[in-house]
């Protein structure tokens, strides 16, 4: 293989890592705001903690084998509580007034969570490391990448197949579905729509966490890495169609490459990634409302 | 339903001299306050016409965009590359930001209007990124993250006195403008708009045109707001078009009230004052307590504080519909 097809190749597999990342965030984003029509501002903010919580149970913890996904896992089911209990004690309160009420209502949120970690973890920068069996670099002829890349792509096909799993072969996910295309129809059903919601809110908040919680050896925490990611996020559950996993991760693996592969061209394009993201959302909601993989019935 | 004006009327007319002790109040501040304060009264009276700008959408369009700071952005830049870069004068570069500002507004908002409740607010959002990102990175035409500074206003405007008075007679102005907007017959087809788009579209509204026009109206206003700001603060930033500064007028307008005329400049006056105190009393925890008082905001206080104030003098506040 020459030099240039193996920079294509590695670009490519550094998409693909980071389109893992997006896809954990933006399935839960996609998930709550297609089943329960609420557009979570403070979506990002729970990806932000679950990377603090990550690295605060870290502290804590012997180092075992398992420790790290102790960490990530227990930091993710702390937040799914938080999750549930904000759902339930406030958020479910602006469902009656509208979508516009609900904004402020997830915005304020956001604001409130995000300067908690600050106030709590301080204006400071931390790192973790992924543990040590995946700290190395997995290497196939000339092509080589951290294996806890390798881990996080195998990682986001498996959610990806776990959410499938969920949604499609689940008596949740059947009410998950119908809950996208119609809320009222569900509800009529005999649904009980206020657990459902709850138990919806979790499961998103929970991907949220860890997402958080897995990108944390890939950057550093901080506070303010919720902000960009959120408004991407944003746009990959457009792209992709609300609520719907499989669009969601094409989304994901599309907005994954072009970041990875932006980077080679001259600049300002790498510069511009994020606006190509953003002209590539609005095109989509002009000829494609509905998104890549969403339905006409959900408009 | 008509929430705006009704209470300044009622209350106010009938007292002649409240006009007199409200004139002599904006009035005086350069003979009792210290610069400091004077130019943060500036800044309090722009984010003002700001948020009044924004609630012609929000208010009583019935539409949250989350792009607004986008027209501030672009009305400050226009004003300052002129001002710096070209001999352009002054009242010229002033109109020319106006301009810009409207039409940015028109190209964004030709495909915003069209996208209902979350859909709007996320286009919007997308929109001002981009120009965000646009004013970020070119660092030929706007300096980049670095932004604009020594921006100074010509002779009669310079020194913070004079500005006090410019921006506060440019603003009222403005804002009286605005204040005509909604009491017009225009401002109330947009009313119907907010509160039964399907029964407006069935009398024969053109909805679309109509939300556009706000979009335009909304957008150029914020763009006055801009072109007062760069020279009061002598500098511009790209921070100015960042999303998260679209949120003030969010904020302004909700807390201050939404559905009154002037409940959008009460919201200002109380955002300034607590950003100027919050954070020394409280760890810097600003954006905390902005989020606490935009939560109890929905719980507690759905019309904001001017309901509180105003909500027993209106007499003929119909149902709205969600």
């Amino acid at each position: 293989m020459d030099d240039l097809s193996t920079l294509l190749v590695s670009q490519f597999l550094s998409g693909l890592t980071r389109a893992m990342v997006y896809f954990l965030i933006a399935s839960g984003l996609s998930l709550v705001f297609g089943a329960m029509n609420v557009l979570n501002f403070a979506h990002g903010a729970f990806y932000m903690l679950g990377a603090f919580f990550c690295y605060s149970a870290l502290q804590w913890l012997p180092v075992t084998a398992v420790s790290f996904f102790a960490a990530v896992v227990g930091a993710a089911l702390a937040l799914a509580l938080l999750g549930g209990l904000i759902e339930s004690t406030l958020l479910r309160r602006t469902y009656a007034l509208g979508h516009v009420p609900q904004i402020l209502m997830t915005y304020g949120l956001a604001l409130i969570l995000a300067d908690l970690v600050r106030l709590i973890w301080g204006g400071r920068f931390y790192s973790i490391g992924p543990p040590a069996y995946l700290a190395g670099v997995t290497s196939a002829g000339p092509l080589s990448l951290p294996t806890y890349h390798v881990f996080l792509i195998l990682f986001g096909f498996f959610v990806y197949g776990t959410l499938w799993w969920l949604l499609y072969r689940t008596e949740l996910g059947r009410v998950i579905r119908a809950s996208v295309y119609s809320r009222e129809m569900v509800s009529a059903l005999g649904i009980d729509q206020p657990r459902l919601f709850t138990v919806v809110f979790m499961i998103g908040i929970f991907l949220a966490g860890i997402a958080g919680g897995l990108s944390a050896p890939l950057t550093a925490i901080g506070s303010g890495m919720d902000i960009s990611i959120l408004i991407e996020s944003f746009a990959i559950v457009i792209i992709g169609g609300v609520g719907n996993v499989t669009g969601t991760l094409l989304a994901s693996l599309i907005v994954g490459e072009v970041f990875a592969f932006a980077i080679l061209l001259p600049q300002p394009i790498p510069q511009m990634a994020q606006g190509f993201l953003f002209i590539f959302m609005i095109a989509i909601l002009v000829v494609r409302p509905y998104g890549l993989r969403g339905s006409m019935l959900r408009l | 339903m008509t929430p705006t004006g009704r209470d300044l009327k009622g209350g106010y007319a009938g007292r002649f001299w409240w006009p007199l002790v409200g004139l002599l109040l904006i009035l005086s501040p350069p003979f009792l306050l210290t610069e400091f304060y004077l130019d943060l009264l500036g800044v309090m009276l722009i984010r003002g016409l700001l948020a009044l700008s924004f609630n012609l959408l929000y208010g009583f369009g019935g539409r949250l965009s989350f792009g607004h700071g986008a027209f501030l952005g672009t009305g400050a830049y226009v004003i300052s590359i002129l001002l710096t870069r070209t001999e352009t004068p002054f009242p010229l570069a002033f109109l020319a930001a106006i301009v810009g500002s409207t039409l940015v507004a028109a190209f964004v908002g030709y495909f915003c209007v069209r996208f209902l409740s979350f859909y709007f607010s996320i286009m919007t959002l997308a929109f001002s990124q981009l120009l965000f990102l646009l004013v970020d990175k070119w660092y030929a035409v706007t300096g980049g993250d670095d932004g604009i500074q020594r921006i100074f206003p010509p002779d009669p405007l310079s020194g913070i006195t004079a500005q006090y008075y410019y921006v506060l007679i440019v603003s009222s102005a403005a804002a009286l403008a605005l204040w005509w907007v909604v009491r017009s017959p225009y401002g109330s087809v947009l009313r119907a708009i907010r509160d039964n788009r399907r029964r407006a579209e069935f009398i024969g509204i053109d909805v679309g045109r109509y939300e556009w026009a706000a979009f335009v109206i909304s957008g150029a206003f914020a763009g006055v707001a801009g072109a007062l700001l760069a020279p009061l603060n002598q500098s511009v930033s790209p921070h100015l078009l960042h999303w998260t500064k679209s949120a003030e007028p969010v904020f302004m307008s909700a807390l201050g009230g939404p559905y009154f005329f002037w409940g959008p400049l009460l919201g200002a006056a109380i955002f300034s004052i607590l950003e100027s105190t919050i954070p020394d009393l409280l760890f810097e925890a600003w954006p905390l307590v902005l989020g606490t008082i935009l939560v109890s905001v929905v719980l507690f206080f759905p019309e904001g504080v001017a309901e509180i104030l105003w909500k027993s003098k209106d007499p003929d506040r119909g149902e709205r519909e969600p």
